[in-house]
C-alpha cells in the first residue's frame, strides 16, 4: 500500500513516492470534502483529488486507522467504501479544512486580480465578490501577494474577442480570415466557436474548424477579420477542447521526429515547444527531440534561431534550412551590389 | 495494515498527533503526546521518540498548522505543553455562491501549467469543501493561463514574499554578458507572457527590474526574511511597464517577396510593387533584435534594406543558420 499514484500529466512533475506531509495535507481536506458529500463515488473523490481511485481506497485504509486518544472503536474514524461509495463518520476534530496556505491564497487571489482585468469578461461582479471575501479569510497569508501580479494582455486582438465573444454568447457561427504565420499564409475559414482562452500572453478562440474538420485554435491577434454568420455555431457534438495543460502544440504519434542542437542562447526552445526529450549539453545548451507533421514553422524557427541552433535530423529539413539561408543571404549580397552605385 | 511501509506509517502518525492536539482542550505535555499517539509508543526510547516529535512538530507548522507551545509552568510540572488552536486551525466559515465559485475556479485553472498548479488547485478543493457545487455554466468560455516556464521562479516568489535579500547570475540583453547581481526583491509579475522581478539592485544601488528567465543557475539567499522594506504601496506591474518603457519606434525598409510575409505587410504604413516578384513596404519598429528575429523566421522572403543595423542583425542570424562551411561569406558584401 505504498503510495502508488498515477503517471503525472503532462508538464506536471509527480515524485515518484509521496511525502507524509504532502499526503497528510490530502488527508485533511479529503475529510471534510467526504463529509459533506456522504456516498460520492470513489472515482469522483479520485477526479477531484487528481489521484487514482486506488489511492483514495488507500486513504481510506488510513483514515479507517485515526481517530482520537484511546484508540477504541468509538475513537476511531469511520470509513466505509465496500460499495464504491464512500461514508465517512466520527471526524469531528477535523471536519473543517486547514486554512488556505501562502502559496494557495496567493494562487487564487493573484488569478482573481488578473481575471477582473480581462476585458469582457462577462462575470466581473462575481470576481469582485469572491475577491472580498477571500481576501476577507485569508488575512496574513495573502499579505504580500499584492506584490506578486499577472497581467493578462488584451493583446492586438481587441475587435476579435468583443466579436467572438458576442458569436459565443449567442452561439453563432463565424467567418475568419486567417493568417497562418507558420505557413505566411492567409486563409478563410468557417468556425463554430467553442472558448476564448489566454495561453502565454495570446489569447486565442477555440472553435471547431469547418474546412479542417477538426478543433483548432486561433490566435486572436491573427485573426484578419471575423464575421458573425446569421448561421446556428453549435459544434458537433464529438468536438472535445484541447487538454491546454498540456500544451497548444499537440503532437501526434505519427507525426515526423527532428532532433535539433541548441545552443545556450535559444535553450528557451525546450520550454516553449513540446518535446520528446531534451539532453542537456555542454555549455548550457541542449539536444532536443519533437515531434512535427509540418515542418515550415521549424525552418522558420531556425533562421530566427541563427547559429544557436542546428537541425541534426532529418538530413532533408536541415538541407532546406541551409538552402533557405543562402538563397536570402544571396539576395542581400544582390541587394548591397545594387545600392551601393545609387547610394 | 501493519505491514505498511514508513511513509504511510508516518501520515498515520502526523494525522493521530493533529487530531489529538486539535481535540484537547489543555496544552499537552511530551509525555502525554506520547501515550495518547499509539505510533510513538512503539520508539525505542525517549531520546528517539524526543527527536521524532521535534521533527513532526516543525513538518507540521510547514504545513501552516497553527501548534502552539504554551509554558506549562504550573500545569505540568514546568514542563511546555502543545496543541493546536482550533478556530486558527480552521478555514473561517465563507459561503461562495456558485458563480463565485465558478470564477474561483477559473482563477485556480489559470495556474494549471504553472508551479502553483499543486497550490491553487489544493485551495479550491478547501474552498468546495463545504459541499456547493460551482456553476461553470455560468461563464461564457473565456479562461487564461499563466505559466512559469522560468525556472527561477519558484525562489523568486518565495523572497519576495518573504523579503529575504538575493544574489544571482544574470545575463544582460543587450551585451549577453553575466554578472552577479545583489538584489532586494520587492516584487514579481507576469507582463506579456514573461515574469519580471523588480527590486533595489545593492550594486547599483537603485531600483531594477530583471527578467525571470535571464536568471542562471541558482537563487541564493542573503539574510534573513523581512530584513529590509518595501516601498508601500509598490506596484511591481507599474514599475516594470515604465521602466521596460519601449524606444521611440523607427522606420524599416523591406523588401517582401509577393505572396508573403502576410503579418509585415498588415503592419506597414505604405506598400508599394517593386515588380512581380517584390514588394517594398514601410514599417515601424522599436526594437532591433526582436524585429530581426522576426524577420529572419521569413528566410529568403523578405529582405532588409534599411537600416543597416537592422539588416546586419538578420544577415547574423541567417549565416549562423547557414552553419560554418564553404559559402558562408556570401553576403560578406
Amino acid at each position: 500500500m505504498s503510495a502508488k499514484r498515477q503517471p503525472g500529466r503532462v508538464g506536471q512533475a509527480r515524485p515518484a513516492t509521496e511525502s507524509a506531509t504532502s499526503r497528510l495535507s490530502r488527508l485533511l481536506t479529503m475529510v471534510p470534502w467526504l463529509l459533506n458529500r456522504q456516498g460520492v463515488e470513489i472515482e469522483e473523490a479520485a477526479r477531484e483529488f487528481a489521484v487514482t481511485p486506488a489511492q483514495v481506497e488507500a486513504d481510506l485504509a488510513l483514515l479507517f486507522l485515526c481517530g482520537t486518544p484511546g484508540g477504541y472503536h468509538g475513537d476511531l474514524i469511520e470509513a466505509e467504501w465496500e460499495s464504491g461509495r464512500v461514508y465517512l463518520g466520527n471526524a469531528d476534530t477535523i471536519k473543517r479544512p486547514l486554512r488556505l496556505g501562502v502559496d494557495e491564497a496567493l494562487a487564487l487571489i493573484v488569478g482573481l486580480r488578473a481575471l477582473a482585468a480581462v476585458p469582457g469578461i462577462g462575470e466581473r461582479d462575481a470576481v469582485v465578490r469572491a475577491l472580498a471575501k477571500l481576501e476577507a479569510a485569508t488575512g496574513s497569508a495573502s499579505a504580500g501577494s499584492s506584490r506578486i501580479q499577472v497581467v493578462i494582455d488584451e493583446g492586438t486582438g481587441k475587435e476579435a474577442m468583443a466579436l467572438a465573444q458576442q458569436a459565443l454568447t449567442a452561439r453563432r457561427r463565424v467567418h475568419l480570415r486567417y493568417l497562418v504565420p507558420g505557413r505566411d499564409e492567409s486563409t478563410e475559414r468557417d468556425v463554430d466557436p467553442m472558448r476564448v482562452i489566454s495561453f502565454d500572453a495570446h489569447w486565442y478562440l477555440e472553435g471547431w474548424c469547418h474546412r479542417a474538420e477538426d478543433v483548432r485554435l486561433f490566435r486572436l491577434d491573427r485573426i484578419e477579420s471575423l464575421t458573425i454568420l446569421d448561421e446556428d455555431g453549435t459544434p458537433p457534438a464529438t468536438a472535445e477542447p484541447r487538454d491546454l495543460d498540456s500544451g497548444v502544440f499537440t503532437p501526434h504519434a505519427d507525426d515526423q521526429l527532428v532532433r535539433v542542437a541548441l545552443g545556450p542562447g535559444a535553450a528557451w526552445v525546450s520550454d516553449y515547444y513540446p518535446t520528446e526529450s531534451v539532453e542537456p549539453a555542454e555549455g548550457g545548451g541542449a539536444v532536443i527531440t519533437l515531434r512535427t507533421a509540418d515542418t515550415a514553422w521549424l525552418r522558420r524557427l531556425m533562421w530566427r534561431l541563427g547559429s544557436q541552433a542546428t537541425v541534426l535530423e532529418p538530413a532533408e529539413l536541415a538541407l532546406e534550412v541551409q538552402q533557405g539561408a543562402r538563397a536570402a543571404l544571396d539576395a542581400y549580397a544582390a541587394s548591397a551590389r545594387s545600392i551601393r552605385p545609387s547610394g | 495494515m501493519r505491514s505498511q511501509p514508513n511513509a504511510s506509517d508516518k501520515t498515520e502518525r502526523l494525522l493521530n498527533l493533529v487530531i489529538c492536539l486539535l481535540y484537547t482542550r489543555q496544552p499537552l505535555s511530551k509525555a502525554k503526546i506520547r501515550d495518547a499517539v499509539p505510533q510513538y509508543g512503539t520508539t525505542a526510547s525517549a531520546e528517539a521518540f524526543d527527536r521524532m516529535f521535534e521533527r513532526d512538530k516543525d513538518e507540521l507548522r510547514d504545513l501552516g498548522i497553527p501548534l502552539v507551545t504554551e509554558p506549562g509552568d504550573v500545569l505540568f510540572d514546568d514542563e511546555p505543553g502543545y496543541r493546536i488552536d482550533r478556530r486558527e486551525y480552521a478555514l473561517p466559515e465563507i459561503s461562495f455562491a456558485a458563480d463565485e465559485l465558478a470564477v474561483l475556479g477559473l482563477a485556480s485553472r489559470a495556474w494549471a501549467q504553472a508551479s502553483l498548479a499543486g497550490p491553487a488547485a489544493q485551495a479550491l478543493r478547501k474552498l468546495e469543501a463545504a459541499g456547493v457545487e460551482r456553476d461553470d455554466a455560468s461563464l461564457i468560455g473565456i479562461e487564461p493561463r499563466v505559466r512559469t516556464a522560468e525556472p527561477a521562479f519558484e525562489a523568486v516568489k518565495k523572497a519576495v514574499l518573504e523579503r529575504i535579500p538575493v544574489a544571482f547570475t544574470y545575463r544582460t540583453a543587450s551585451s549577453g554578458g553575466v554578472a552577479i547581481r545583489h538584489v532586494q526583491p520587492w516584487g514579481i509579475a507576469s507582463w506579456h507572457g514573461r515574469w519580471y522581478l523588480t527590486g533595489f539592485d545593492r550594486d547599483r544601488n537603485a531600483p531594477r527590474v530583471f527578467r525571470l528567465g535571464r536568471i542562471e543557475g541558482e537563487v541564493a539567499t542573503e539574510g534573513k526574511p523581512a530584513s529590509y522594506d518595501v516601498p508601500v504601496g509598490h506596484q511591481p506591474k507599474a514599475m516594470i511597464s515604465t521602466m521596460a518603457v519601449e524606444r521611440d519606434p523607427q522606420p524599416a525598409v523591406l523588401r517582401v517577396r509577393v505572396g508573403a510575409g502576410h503579418s509585415l505587410r498588415r503592419r506597414a504604413r505604405t506598400v508599394g510593387d517593386v515588380d512581380g516578384t517584390w514588394s517594398q513596404i514601410d514599417v515601424d519598429f522599436t526594437d532591433t533584435e526582436a524585429f530581426a528575429d522576426e524577420i529572419s523566421s521569413f528566410g529568403p522572403d523578405v529582405v532588409v534594406d534599411s537600416p543597416s543595423e537592422l539588416r546586419e542583425s538578420v544577415i547574423r542570424r541567417l549565416r549562423g543558420a547557414l552553419g560554418p562551411g564553404p559559402g558562408s561569406e556570401a553576403a560578406s558584401a
